[in-house]
């Protein structure tokens, strides 16, 4: 398989990619942190032209990103972005990984302080099957949300309604968002039939005035 | 699983060069011979070649041995046909820096002024005036612009200040377990050291060799304390733990402890086969490394001018190069928005995890040295 057939199948595979790639400004600087193997600076690189850097903690990742020829910093995202100055990036993304961290408020003020705008994307737990599952008194296993309860990474899962609630209380503008569902963009009741939200943020107020609700 | 080879035997060639260097510090060497070695091909095109700078103890000697000798380069784990710094695709140079002790010019070399050792009449050493020194045997070879210049520790400061010096002449560095420029504390493990040698009675002011003397005594303890701050606690709790030589305690000065004979091993031999003068300007050459200094100390400002790719490596035991100084190294290259990496390869052989084999290590080397393009 060729690079470019390799990236085409990423991008296949990863329906959120493009809607990404929709929003960010050709030749733009990104930083995307949790990058995982950097299959999206990848694509971003290729397809918008972008200056990238991503951030992973695992070696295993730092591996593969280097592999994908995508500049990697080798950092633990729970400690801040303090080796990143304000202002520096068009854009920090943060895909599907808010719902893992420990500290989700904190994590989002650094973003919107290292870059103009965040692009955040997380699996939704207000999903249908996800409300039922948890009716017939199950906590959720499905495809967005492929662990058991005893060995999942996300301590932070939170609804649609939740993330949007969390960024009017943390003085964050919502530009954009897109609700998918596999490879199919959900329009009509979101919060229900979504299982992948896609958001675009930026500072409602300088750093400075935001305050806890 | 990987066919990786050893380079075979290698022989060291020399280049003589007549044109004075005039050095950082205002003095001028005439004349003087560069040593090195080349492993694999410079393809017509000239833009496969390699640079590998060597740390304070290293030399022009990276991988492949000696004909009839067993012992191999000191990078031989990395540098090879199959090996990370791939000797099929690249062709890699080795060269024992200006002021070495291992075949090129340095203090004791015959001045060929007087017709006798340089000893301590010779010139101290900086990063740039080696950057310098290595830039001409590049042309001597045609080389116009290094795919790569890779090195680690004073090797790593050498692959960083040749970005800053000559931005256009490389294309990617990688700086293993390096520095920005050496701590207070660095320095100080630097200068006692140093006075080991200094305040040897065979020192004889660096004049030893005209004395037949050695400055055995203060080269040894020099190494030894180096050697020391080279490990980790940890590695040496591993390797040596408490373990007596002889299972008792003896209730003398001797050696008793498995750890004081290994630092005593190191320091014999280090002592007989490196040169006191060029420990002493080699020490100096890392203490005085700063770039960031002719910018009021802003390391941004020094890699203003930089337009290579990097790849920055810091080991997690490394405590005399920690990865605190490459994450500073990392800040200055994304303030600047160049190209770069960072990893922490966790390794428990403190400083000296820059020459061991890890895979993780080798892995990441090889994944990003298979990217540049040739």
């Amino acid at each position: 398989m060729t690079r470019e057939d390799d990236n085409f199948a990423t991008s296949a595979s990863r329906p959120d990619f493009a809607a990404i790639a929709g929003w960010v400004k050709p030749g733009a600087k990104v930083l995307d942190l949790g990058c995982g193997d950097g299959s999206l600076l990848r694509y971003l690189n290729k397809t918008r032209k972008t200056r990238g850097y991503g951030v992973e903690i695992s070696d295993e990742n730092i591996l593969a990103c280097t592999k994908n020829d995508v500049n990697v910093l080798q950092n633990d995202l729970e400690t801040g972005l303090s080796g990143f100055e304000s202002n520096s990036f068009d854009y920090v993304i943060l895909s599907q990984t808010l719902q893992a961290m420990r500290h989700s408020e904190r994590i989002m003020n650094e973003m919107l302080r290292v870059g103009r705008e965040a692009i955040v994307t997380f699996p939704n737990f207000g999903y249908w099957r996800h409300r039922l599952e948890l009716l017939n008194g199950r906590m959720p296993v499905s495809g967005a949300l492929p662990y058991q309860w005893f060995d999942t990474p996300n301590i932070h899962l939170c609804t649609i309604a939740d993330f949007e609630k969390f960024c009017r209380d943390y003085g964050m503008r919502i530009l954009e968002r897109v609700i998918m569902n596999s490879s199919d963009i959900i329009r009509v009741l979101p919060n229900w039939r979504g299982t992948l939200a896609v958001y675009r943020v930026e500072r409602e107020t300088s750093l400075r005035d935001i305050k806890a609700p | 699983m990987l066919e990786t080879s050893s380079v075979g035997a290698v022989v060291p060639q020399t280049a003589h060069f007549d044109s004075a260097i005039v050095l950082a510090s205002g003095a001028q060497i005439a004349q003087y011979d560069l040593v090195y070695e080349t492993y694999g091909e410079l393809n017509p095109a000239c833009s496969n070649a390699v640079l590998v700078c060597h740390a304070l103890s290293g030399n022009h000697h990276v991988a492949g041995y000696y004909a009839g000798q067993e012992e191999s380069g000191w990078w031989d784990n990395m540098v090879g046909p199959g090996k990370p710094i791939d000797t099929r695709r690249f062709f890699v140079i080795g060269v024992n820096n200006l002021g070495g002790c291992h075949g090129s010019t340095g203090p004791a070399s015959i001045d060929p002024a007087s017709g006798k050792p340089f000893g301590a009449g010779f010139p101290l050493m900086t990063v740039e005036d080696w950057v310098e020194t290595q830039a001409r045997l590049a042309q001597r070879f045609g080389i116009t612009q290094f795919a790569a210049i890779i090195g680690g520790s004073l090797g790593g400061m050498q692959a960083l200040q040749w970005s800053i010096s000559r931005p256009e002449q490389v294309r990617h560095v990688i700086a293993i377990a390096a520095a920005p420029k050496l701590t207070a504390q660095n320095i100080a493990f630097n200068d006692v050291a140093r006075q080991a040698i200094l305040t040897d009675p065979d020192f004889h002011g660096g004049n030893f060799c005209a004395q037949d003397a050695v400055p055995r005594r203060g080269l040894r303890l020099a190494r030894m304390l180096g050697h020391i701050t080279y490990l980790s606690d940890d590695s040496m709790a591993e390797k040596f733990g408490r373990g007596l030589r002889s299972g008792a305690y003896s209730f003398g000065y001797d050696v008793e402890f498995e750890i004081e004979s290994y630092l005593r091993y190191q320091g014999d031999k280090f002592a007989a086969s490196f040169d006191a003068n060029t420990y002493l300007l080699m020490t100096k050459a890392l203490d005085y490394f700063d770039p960031a200094r002719a910018y009021n100390g802003n390391l941004s400002a020094a890699f203003r001018g930089a337009r290579a790719k990097y790849l920055v490596l810091a080991f997690t035991s490394d405590w005399r190069f920690s990865p605190g100084r490459s994450r500073d190294i990392v800040k200055a290259l994304l303030d600047n928005e160049l190209d770069v990496s960072f990893a922490q390869i966790t390794s428990n052989h403190g400083h000296d995890s820059f020459l061991m084999e890890d895979e993780h290590y080798h892995d990441l080397l090889r994944a990003y040295m298979n990217n540049i393009e040739i």
